[in-house]
């Protein structure tokens, strides 16, 4: 039986560098905020209001399972240049909110270089 | 420099909350600011993005419109009256002999001051551009990201790309000026308001609108100036067409702008600074709010109001070398209006 206070995160910078993190539920993080917090290459410049998407995924691994995406979210990915069928704003995917084991991105917006 | 040049204290690059703050601590110390901003209002990112949002965290207002709290900035800077350029960026900086600045915007304006405050938020939103091969060489030979003069491109062949709200817009009204005009769009919907992606369609049936749908613009080639745009469709078909301009429209992103070449130390898109007074590595140069980064940043308005309060009291050994500044309250003090 899976642990459903944790959820497994494997992601992939814009240099094809992976790492993985073990993130605890009930925090109230978003993906960009983890990704933040763990140092790990990306952007963000807006901290989270949908708005800038430099915070850009591509989900490899569990997007069926994730939250359904907001107007707000949707509009903004409509609106960039590059987009997959699996693309998603990590600032608008909320951890506490993801009933999956592992989840698998790659970052597709921009990093701090 | 010019003799039209606008004379003040402080250059305050940014009009968001923590810049029109900045007027009123450096007003308490009778210093003078004019404010630049790319928008064409104040109160940055509160004014354009979210004016009908509450803000929980100033102090004293357990909730307030973001839009309300930038009114009420303006009403409590009023009796420094500060001047404003808006609707123009700052491009340069330039220091003069006398180790005053001279700021220098889009349009050529130009402010002379002793101090500067950098208090610019996000940056400046600019177009986003697309991963095409070549595109940049083309940039104003053909490629544009906005249209500007909407009469440059009568009896022209304009291709555009892009979904959303602009790009549906200008295919409407290029429709009439253009001598062909082509649409590129990724889906085979639009997520833009629905009378507009209706009339695009409408233009499309009439042989008015070549419209390109679940296709991308691959490639720009031209020999000097722009002449084929290359597209491809989800099936990987290629097609090439002829055109004189190519435009872009994916919409804006932040972006730290002409700053950037300034000279300061940037570490991730934020400027570093000193913590004593928020100075940055250019003497008479200061970065203030969520543009500015120290150990420990938190990017909140609240900080940035903090930092504004002592920005002003170094700001004051610019702008009057020879005072000894001492420090009263405003209860004591009162608001001495300029």
């Amino acid at each position: 039986m899976m642990d459903e206070s944790f959820v497994s995160i494997e992601a992939e910078d814009l240099n094809g560098r992976k790492a993985h993190f073990e993130v605890p539920k009930g925090m109230g993080l978003s993906l960009m905020e983890v990704l933040k917090g763990e140092d790990f290459p990306i952007l963000a410049t807006c901290g989270g209001m949908a708005l800038c998407a430099t915070c850009h995924v591509q989900v490899l691994q569990g997007y069926d399972q994730l939250p359904e995406a907001s107007d707000d979210e949707l509009d903004m990915l409509e609106s960039l240049p590059v987009l997959t069928d699996t693309s998603r704003l990590s600032c608008q995917l909320k951890i506490d909110a993801m009933h999956l084991p592992n989840l698998q991105v790659k970052v597709l917006g921009e990093d701090n270089s | 420099m010019e003799q039209s040049a606008i004379q003040t204290d402080i250059c305050i690059v940014g009009a968001g909350p923590v810049g029109l703050f900045a007027v009123f601590e450096a007003g308490l110390l009778k210093m003078r600011c004019h404010l630049v901003d790319a928008l064409p209002q104040v109160g940055g990112q509160l004014s354009e993005i979210y004016p009908k949002k509450p803000i929980y965290d100033i102090p004293g207002y357990p909730s307030v419109l973001a839009g309300e709290l930038v009114d009420k900035l303006m009403e409590q800077i009023a009796p420094f009256k500060p001047g404003f350029t808006l609707g123009e960026r700052v491009e340069a900086l330039a220091r003069q002999a006398d180790d005053s600045f001279v700021v220098t915007t889009s349009e050529g304006t130009q402010i002379a001051c002793k101090v500067v405050v950098i208090a610019g938020g996000l940056g400046c939103f600019e177009p986003r551009k697309p991963a095409v091969g070549n595109l940049e060489k083309f940039e104003g030979k053909g490629v544009s990201y906005m249209v500007l003069d909407p009469e440059k491109y009568r009896d022209q062949k304009v291709v555009l790309a892009g979904g959303g709200d602009s790009a549906l817009d200008w295919a409407i009204f290029l429709s009439d000026v253009a001598s062909e005009l082509s649409l590129v769009h990724r889906n085979n919907t639009f997520r833009g308001a629905p009378e507009s992606a209706e009339k695009v369609f409408d233009l499309a049936k009439a042989g008015k609108l070549n419209l390109l749908l679940e296709s991308e613009v691959t490639q720009i080639s031209g020999n000097g100036h722009l002449q084929t745009v290359t597209v491809t469709n989800k099936q990987k078909e290629i097609q090439e067409l002829n055109t004189d301009a190519f435009i872009p429209l994916f919409g804006l992103t932040p972006k730290l702008g002409p700053i950037a070449e300034w000279g300061l130390s940037i570490d991730k898109n934020a400027i570093e600074v000193d913590t004593f007074d928020y100075s940055t590595g250019v003497p008479g140069v200061f970065a203030i709010g969520d543009i500015n980064t120290y150990p420990g940043k938190l990017k909140l308005i609240l900080c940035g109001f903090h930092e504004a309060a002592l920005m002003a009291q170094s700001a004051f050994t610019f702008v009057y070398p020879d005072q000894k500044l001492s420090f009263k309250y405003t209860t004591v003090n009162g608001v001495n209006a300029f």
